[in-house]
């Protein structure tokens, strides 16, 4: 197969097919993060999470034709604040949802599945109905598009580099927050055992409440990074999601580094045979793969001890 | 929105007729009482003495309601100027919508909703070949009649649908021949989302080049729909260096896949390598966005950018009635032609009778539908032009290349299977 190539020609497509797996890395720890919380912490199966990540791309659509009408400097820095804004607006609806929704169901755990499918449906309407059926095209400043040249032949993609760079920040951000702010500490205490955490006064609503609005808003990041690599429609979150729910399952629900490590497995393993075969091929192996790793440990590649 | 009956307004009407009846189709003036109702139905439509009621089927919910709403708004708008004109043999065509709702056993059972308890002498839907395979049972049983817009893999003749779209070969040929004479391409690789479709096209495409042309493949690959990581294909294809990428890939993965193109170094605009797509409209460059787009080619039989007076009138006409932002993609306008296809047949038959509307229509020609000449083929396919345009950053495409004759539809290409 590579007979015909130059050794520098081979190194170079190396070099870039690996950074093409970091970048699928971000993408799936970006996606995943947002459920892990909520799945993971809650219990709480999320169907709309596609949904969620949507909402903050379409708010990052909006940003950009709010800033649009401003000096063309601006226009060059709207990115971050669309992404705070994303953060917010996905959040408050988590929250809302969560007081609306949820809490009437965390003693049926599966019912939760149906509910936020249905909740899925709503939002892609109201999309429809708002946006427009077709997808919108979101403008990015000239800046983050095109790619870097490292060397004659080895060019990584800006954008690229950004999505990693924004997953990094929100893993450290979240595993901050998981494991040196109390709220983060009261989370912990909550899934442990909520009983006793109740009784030693956290407010378990409150906390419930807010983890679901993090994770609702952590996944409106991630739609807000998406937009410079891939679509903004009603039903662009159905993209994501299965996948979404591969990574966090894969990895071990209630861990945040099984989350990690499981989208560093899936991509790796996802972008270094496509690259020795077809596309379709290498989701197929990908996914047996994953299956059969789940098969000798349900419980994911990390897993939390605790007493039932 | 599931049974919505449709009366044109009055306001409406007056513009359609001052903006297009003359300008366009030279109004007939049929009056109905010439053409009683008795003899021009002679099996039980929905047709009375004032008005002919026929169906939309498309989907306007779901994933597939992206694609398929510029297809419902032409065939409104066709039927608006056609009843501004004075209708079908001096009716007014009325329409009852119904919603496939992007799932293909729901298209087939509004199929029969349509047929068996409206009664309607002709339905204008569907977009995806899968919605399509899914009614053709119920339209050969029923005596159906259906105007199919979207360009497809082929493979297909129903006595009962008429495609108003192209078949593979006309859009493929063309194009491939075009590359290669204007840009003097030597290599090419194929992508495509993995369903029959691309994989269809991608088959035929690869007999021309190999077997027609003598160049070479020198990849093929297929991901499946709704991928949103292209990073590997690309680099495979950095490594390759082929002359041409043929892109059919379709849905969102479309914005995915440009804008990593284009991250990765790749820009359509250098032509290095070339870009030519059978899957992006002016319709989908909306969502990818011009300016990841820009340079790069596409093949099929319409542009909103021709320029001819027809086309002129029917894009004002369709942003008057839908939106200045509007824009028009290929099916869109073959969806405008169903309506006016179906007139024409009713008219030269005398009747609404599917037997006689489907025997009158091969050889029946219209000279001034937006993208030219058209002409109907025994084979229920049009004889139309192909085009290639180039992408611009405004999200149109400029026609750089024309064929000089209509192409035959050729829906069971030999030597291509």
């Amino acid at each position: 197969m590579f007979g015909e190539y130059s050794l520098s020609e081979l190194a170079s497509i190396f070099a870039m097919q690996g950074f093409s797996g970091l970048i699928l890395f971000s993408v799936f720890v970006l996606m995943a993060l947002g459920l892990a919380i909520i799945y993971g912490q809650m219990g709480v199966i999320n169907m709309a999470h596609g949904e969620f990540m949507i909402l903050g791309a379409y708010v990052t659509y909006l940003v950009s034709r709010a800033f649009g009408e401003l000096p063309h400097a601006l226009f060059n820095v709207y990115f971050p604040v669309a992404m705070v804004a994303a953060f917010l607006v996905a959040g408050a609806l988590g929250a809302f949802v969560e007081w609306a929704l949820i809490r009437r169901l965390y003693r049926r755990p599966l019912d939760t599945l149906l509910a936020t499918w249905g909740l899925s449906l709503i939002l892609q309407q109201l999309y429809r109905t708002i946006f427009g059926a077709r997808e919108v095209g979101v403008t990015m400043p000239e800046w983050m598009m095109g790619s870097l040249k490292l060397s004659d032949t080895i060019e990584v993609p800006i954008n690229g580099i950004l999505v990693m760079g924004i997953a990094v920040a929100i893993s450290i951000a979240v595993g901050v927050m998981m494991h040196r702010s109390s709220w983060g500490r009261q989370v912990r205490a909550v899934v442990q055992n909520r009983t006793m955490a109740g009784a030693v006064g956290i407010d378990t609503e409150r906390t419930d409440r807010l983890t679901f609005a993090v994770g609702c808003g952590i996944a409106g990041v991630a739609g807000s990074a998406f937009t410079m690599i891939g679509s903004t429609g009603p039903s662009s979150g159905q993209l994501y999601i299965v996948d979404t729910f591969l990574v966090v399952v894969f990895g071990g629900a209630a861990s945040l580094l099984g989350t990690i490590a499981s989208a560093f497995t899936i991509s790796q393993a996802q972008s270094i045979l496509e690259f020795f075969l077809s596309g379709s091929m290498a989701k197929v192996l990908t996914l047996l793969t994953v299956v059969g790793i789940l098969m000798l440990r349900p419980q994911g590649l990390f897993a939390l001890k605790l007493r039932k | 929105m599931t049974d919505e009956t449709f009366r044109p307004s009055r306001r409406a009407m007056m513009f359609g007729g001052a903006a297009l009846g003359a300008a366009l189709f030279m109004p007939k003036n049929l009056r109905a009482q010439d053409f009683p109702t008795a003899k021009v139905n002679t099996t039980g439509l929905n047709v009375t003495d004032k008005d002919v009621t026929v169906g939309i089927l498309h989907s306007v919910t779901g994933t597939m309601a992206i694609s398929e709403i510029g297809s419902v708004q032409a065939e409104k708008l066709a039927i608006e100027q056609i009843n501004a004109q004075g209708g079908v043999l001096g009716r007014q065509i009325r329409f009852i919508q119904e919603d496939g709702a992007s799932d293909w056993p729901t298209f087939a059972e509004k199929a029969r909703k349509l047929l068996v308890n409206d009664k309607v002498p002709a339905v204008m839907g569907c977009w995806t070949s899968a919605s399509r395979k899914a009614v053709l049972p119920v339209f050969e049983q029923n005596n159906g009649l259906l105007y199919y817009p979207t360009f497809y893999e082929g493979l297909e003749e129903s006595p009962n649908v008429f495609y108003t779209g192209q078949e593979a070969t006309q859009q493929i040929i063309a194009g491939l021949d075009w590359v290669t004479k204007a840009k003097g391409a030597k290599t090419f690789y194929l992508l495509g989302s993995d369903y029959i479709w691309p994989r269809t096209s991608n088959k035929i495409a690869r007999k021309h080049i190999e077997d027609k042309l003598g160049l070479k493949v020198v990849g093929e690959e297929y991901y499946p729909l709704g991928h949103t990581q292209f990073n590997s294909v690309i680099n495979k294809i950095k490594l390759r260096k082929p002359d041409v990428i043929y892109a059919v890939v379709v849905g969102g993965s479309n914005v995915s896949f440009y804008k990593q193109l284009i991250a990765a170094g790749i820009d359509p605009s250098r032509e290095k390598p070339i870009i030519l797509t059978i899957s992006v409209t002016e319709d989908e460059i909306r969502g990818i966005g011009g300016e990841n787009i820009k340079g790069a080619y596409a093949c099929m039989k319409y542009f909103q950018s021709i320029d001819n007076p027809a086309n002129k009138d029917f894009v004002a006409a369709f942003r008057k009635m839908w939106g200045q932002d509007m824009v028009i993609g290929d099916v869109t306008q073959a969806a405008y032609l169903g309506p006016w296809l179906w007139k024409m047949a009713v008219e030269k038959a005398g009747s609404f009778d599917v037997d006689k509307v489907r025997a009158v229509s091969p050889g029946l020609e219209m000279t001034n539908a937006p993208e030219g000449v058209i002409k109907v083929h025994k084979n229920h396919h049009l004889w139309s032009k192909t085009r290639v345009g180039k992408a611009l950053e405004n999200g149109q495409y400029e026609v750089v290349f024309e064929t000089k004759d209509l192409i035959e539809p050729n829906p069971f290409p030999a030597g291509y299977q």
